[in-house]
């Protein structure tokens, strides 16, 4: 006897499952979005433009994003390599450790880097620093804490942690294999990391500097606690937001926040551009 | 000349002792093993890629047991090719000799004279990645003959192709062998790869070698 023929039952549920759940957040984002949209007025964003203390936050938050993301680059590139290629004693602590960034509360990173600078390590740093800066003949900056250095340091401090994590996936999930076969080829280790591991990486080296500057646009408590909210001096866009409210300025602080929408997507697109398969692929054929 | 004296090798729970075998210049062997019997691994170990807990490596009359990988001269061709995608083809096939600092116009004359060899110049200008399997065996082979290694040592090479390329892939690892004397080391666990190829056959049985 023959076993009646099977016929697998509908996709549709499942399907239509996938797309409730998901589409619930998606609305919620895009509800976001136009309710900022609607609350402001072309000349409420306009008046935030123009005032003085807001173009200083926007070009504040725009350059120290990005210096951030680029020293956030700096010091997980090496980081995610060797945690990645390497197995050492002490690996599981480094390891807990560069997480600590990523589950703590930013307001007590803030706080730690403040304590930090308090104590005699810290001081002797600051006093160095200050020493620089007048050896340097720079007036512009006068110290670390309190000041635009201490804006830097608390979103690298945090942002730091997620381009980290970042490229110790992208490095995980490039085989040495290659770099194994440029060692046989006449490659020390150094020329097998920048001739074959890093051009591998580049996608996750975007990535890893898009998140970075994206979480250092969105710091906010650390930079109040470590480098105060002094307009013209250490106010970047998301304290703006924080001062505008406190004032009950609601009107400019929705048009900032839209701002920071319109700044964070730019460059999230733009990122998403230029890493996109096509024009990498412009970087192997000229 | 290829020669592995009393090699021991520890990692973990794999031990490998007492492994000896010696390829005379010019020849082509072929060392078969099961999976796990640990022929990758005796492979990577005269590649300079793993390290030995004993014994020692002798490559065209040198002692290399302590050399670097890049210091051993030697080709070597891993399963899965592992191109540089980052790279074109030419780039690819020229790696070896920028790292050498060859002149411009030597590297590009080596190049040439390979993709000849390896039938793949027409692609030259493709980037490494997207190539077929045929094509990215024949590009893994011809980087690592690039500087005139006098060994070359391949793992696996074929198992990845289809019967056709791999048919292809014999007659042509036949004529690299005639036309550059090179003595070879394939590591396979394919006796269709060994009545083909070899001129020697090593087996790699409980950690043991026999011929």
């Amino acid at each position: 006897m023959t076993e009646p023929a099977h016929r697998p039952r509908t996709d549709v549920p499942f399907y239509a499952g996938l797309l409730v759940l998901g589409g619930i957040y998606v609305v919620l984002l895009a509800g976001l979005l136009l309710a900022d949209a609607s609350y402001t007025t072309p000349p409420q964003l306009w008046a935030a433009l123009q005032s003085a203390e807001i173009r200083y936050a926007i070009w504040l938050s725009l350059w120290s994003c990005t210096l951030s993301a680029f020293l956030s680059l700096l010091v997980a590139v090496p980081i995610g390599y060797l945690m990645s290629r390497h197995r050492f004693r002490g690996r599981a602590l480094v390891d807990g450790l560069l997480d600590i960034p990523i589950v703590l509360p930013p307001l007590v990173v803030g706080l730690s880097l403040l304590i930090l600078f308090h104590t005699f390590w810290g001081r002797w740093l600051e006093d160095a620093f200050k020493l620089l800066l007048s050896w340097l003949g720079i007036r512009r900056i006068r110290a670390i804490t309190y000041d635009l250095p201490a804006v830097i340091l608390a979103q690298f401090s945090v942002a730091a942690a997620f381009a980290v994590r970042t490229l110790r996936v992208t490095f995980d999930q490039i085989s040495p294999r290659r770099e194994q076969v440029a060692l046989t080829l006449g490659c020390n280790r150094a020329q097998a990391f920048w001739r074959v591991a890093l051009p591998e990486a580049r996608r996750g080296l975007l990535t890893a500097f898009t998140l970075a500057w994206a979480r250092s646009l969105g710091e906010f408590g650390p930079i109040l606690i470590f480098a105060g909210a002094t307009r013209m001096r250490t106010e970047v866009l998301s304290t703006t937001v924080f001062l505008e409210l406190s004032v009950g300025n609601l009107e400019a602080a929705v048009a900032v926040s839209l701002l920071m929408i319109v700044a964070a997507l730019a460059v999230l697109l733009l990122v998403r551009h230029l890493g996109s398969e096509r024009n990498l692929a412009k970087v192997v054929e000229p | 000349m290829i020669a592995v004296e009393q090699l021991a090798i520890r990692q973990g729970a794999f031990r490998l002792d007492d492994v000896s075998l010696t390829v005379p210049t010019g020849q082509y062997a072929v060392l078969m093993g099961r999976t796990g019997s640990g022929k990758t691994t005796v492979l990577e170990a005269i590649a300079g890629l793993r390290r030995i807990h004993h014994g020692r490596v002798l490559l065209a009359g040198r002692d290399v047991t302590r050399e670097k990988p890049g210091g051993r001269n030697i080709g070597y061709v891993p399963q899965d090719g592992a191109l540089f995608t980052s790279m074109t083809v030419r780039d690819n096939l020229g790696f070896a000799l920028a790292i050498r600092r060859w002149p411009r116009e030597r590297i590009a004359a080596r190049v040439r004279e390979l993709a000849d060899l390896l039938g793949i110049a027409p692609l030259l200008d493709r980037p490494a990645r997207g190539l077929s399997g045929g094509e990215a065996q024949r590009l893994a082979l011809g980087r690592a003959l690039a500087a005139h290694p006098p060994v070359l040592l391949l793992d696996e090479p074929l198992s990845a192709l289809d019967e056709d390329t791999r048919n292809d892939m014999y007659a042509l690892l036949k004529s690299v062998r005639d036309r550059t004397g090179v003595t070879a080391l394939h590591v396979t666990h394919s006796p269709t790869d060994a009545e083909r190829l070899a001129d020697v056959v090593f087996r790699l049985r409980d950690g043991k070698i026999t011929s």
